[in-house]
C-alpha cells in the first residue's frame, strides 16, 4: 500500500492530503481542491484518494472525500507522534 | 521424429509479446508502482503525458536522457504535460539511481519512474522488442493527450539517446493541431506557418480564395496561428 509506511504511518503525501481533509471535518472534498490546498500534484492527489479509499481511511459520496473513523484514527496516531503539521 | 532446425519444433520457448498500440485509440489504462508512490494513468486525465521507457537503469545513455528529460519537465508542465518513466528495474534500483544522478550529475529528478518488473506496462506498450532484447525495454515513447488518447510513439533503439527537443515540439504541434484544426509541416516549429487542411468540396476551394491564407495552390494553403507558449516562456 503506497499510502503507507512499512511502519504503518501514512506516507508524507497521504500525511498532508488527509490533514486537508481533516480540516474540512465532515465536508466532502474533490481531488481538484486537495491539490491546491496542499501543493500536492492532482495526479498524485487522485493516486493518494484511491489508495486511501482501498484502505478505508476516507469514504465518498460519489462527488467528494472524507475521513473515516479509521482514517482519523490513522491521522491521530501520527500526531501521537508530533508528524502531523 | 526429427526436425531440421529449432523453429520446427512444435515446443518453443516462449516469446514475449510485442504488440504496439493504436494512434489515436485510448492509450492502455494501468496502475503501477512508481517513485512517487502508485499511479494510474487514469489519475492524469485533463493532463498529457509522455511516457517514456529507458532500458537500465545505472547505464550511461539512459543517464544522460535522465538528465534531460529532468530539465525537460518545466519546459512540458508549461504545457500541461507530465512525464512519466519506465523499465524493468525494481523501485529499490529505481531510488537509488535517481539519488545517484542528483549526487553525481546535481540533477534532481522531478517526475515518476514506473517499476514494471512484471513488465505488465511494457506488454501493454510494445515497449519490449525482443529482436534487440529480450528483458530490456527500448527507448519508446508514448504522447497522451488530455483524454487519455495515444496521439503519437517514437522508438529509439538501446544505442541512440532521444532528443529531447523533438519531444517539445511534438507536444507544440499535436496541442497546436488540436486548438487550431491545422496540421504542421516539415521541421515545424512554434511560430513557423502551419498548414490548412485541403477543402474537400468545389465550393469549399472555391471559398478558400477569400479566407486571406497563402496559398501555393488550392490544396496547399498555410496560415500563422498564435503560439500557446510564448517565446519568452518557451526560453524558460
Amino acid at each position: 500500500m503506497a499510502c503507507i509506511n512499512p511502519d504503518g504511518t501514512l506516507t508524507e503525501v497521504a500525511r498532508r492530503v488527509l490533514g486537508a481533509m481533516a480540516r474540512r471535518g465532515a465536508a466532502f472534498a474533490v481531488p481538484e481542491d486537495l491539490a491546491g490546498e496542499t501543493g500536492v500534484p492532482l495526479h498524485r492527489v487522485r493516486a493518494t484518494v484511491r489508495e486511501t479509499g482501498r484502505a478505508k481511511l476516507i469514504e465518498d459520496d460519489g462527488a467528494g472525500w472524507r475521513l473515516t473513523a479509521l482514517g482519523r484514527e490513522a491521522l491521530d496516531l501520527d500526531e501521537d507522534d508530533g508528524e502531523l503539521a | 521424429m526429427e526436425y531440421n532446425s529449432p523453429s520446427d519444433h512444435p515446443i518453443q520457448p516462449a516469446r514475449i509479446q510485442s504488440i504496439l498500440p493504436r494512434l489515436n485509440a485510448l492509450a492502455p489504462a494501468f496502475e503501477a508502482e512508481t517513485t512517487h508512490g502508485r499511479l494510474a494513468l487514469e489519475d492524469y486525465r485533463g493532463t498529457w503525458v509522455v511516457l517514456f521507457s529507458h532500458p537500465a537503469d545505472f547505464t550511461p545513455v539512459c543517464t544522460t536522457e535522465f538528465v534531460a528529460f529532468a530539465k525537460l519537465a518545466p519546459v512540458l508542465k508549461q504545457r500541461n504535460t507530465e512525464l512519466l518513466g519506465l523499465s524493468i528495474d525494481s523501485i529499490y534500483s529505481h531510488l537509488a539511481w535517481v539519488n545517484a544522478i542528483r549526487d553525481k550529475f546535481g540533477v534532481e529528478i522531478p517526475f515518476p519512474v514506473i517499476a514494471d518488473g512484471n513488465r505488465e506496462v511494457a506488454s501493454l506498450y510494445g515497449m519490449i522488442n525482443p529482436d534487440e532484447s529480450s528483458t530490456e525495454t527500448s527507448r519508446c515513447l508514448f504522447v497522451i493527450d488530455d483524454k487519455g488518447i495515444l496521439r503519437a510513439m517514437i522508438y529509439y533503439p538501446l544505442t541512440t539517446g532521444r532528443n529531447t527537443d523533438e519531444v517539445v515540439r511534438l507536444v507544440d504541434a499535436l496541442q497546436t493541431t488540436d486548438r487550431h484544426k491545422v496540421a504542421t509541416p516539415a521541421n515545424w516549429n512554434p511560430g513557423d506557418k502551419v498548414i490548412v487542411p485541403p477543402p474537400r468540396t468545389v465550393e469549399d476551394a472555391e471559398a478558400r480564395k477569400s479566407l486571406g491564407y497563402d496559398c501555393v495552390d488550392w490544396w496547399y494553403c498555410e496560415t500563422t496561428v498564435p503560439n500557446a507558449v510564448s517565446a519568452a516562456e518557451r526560453k524558460g
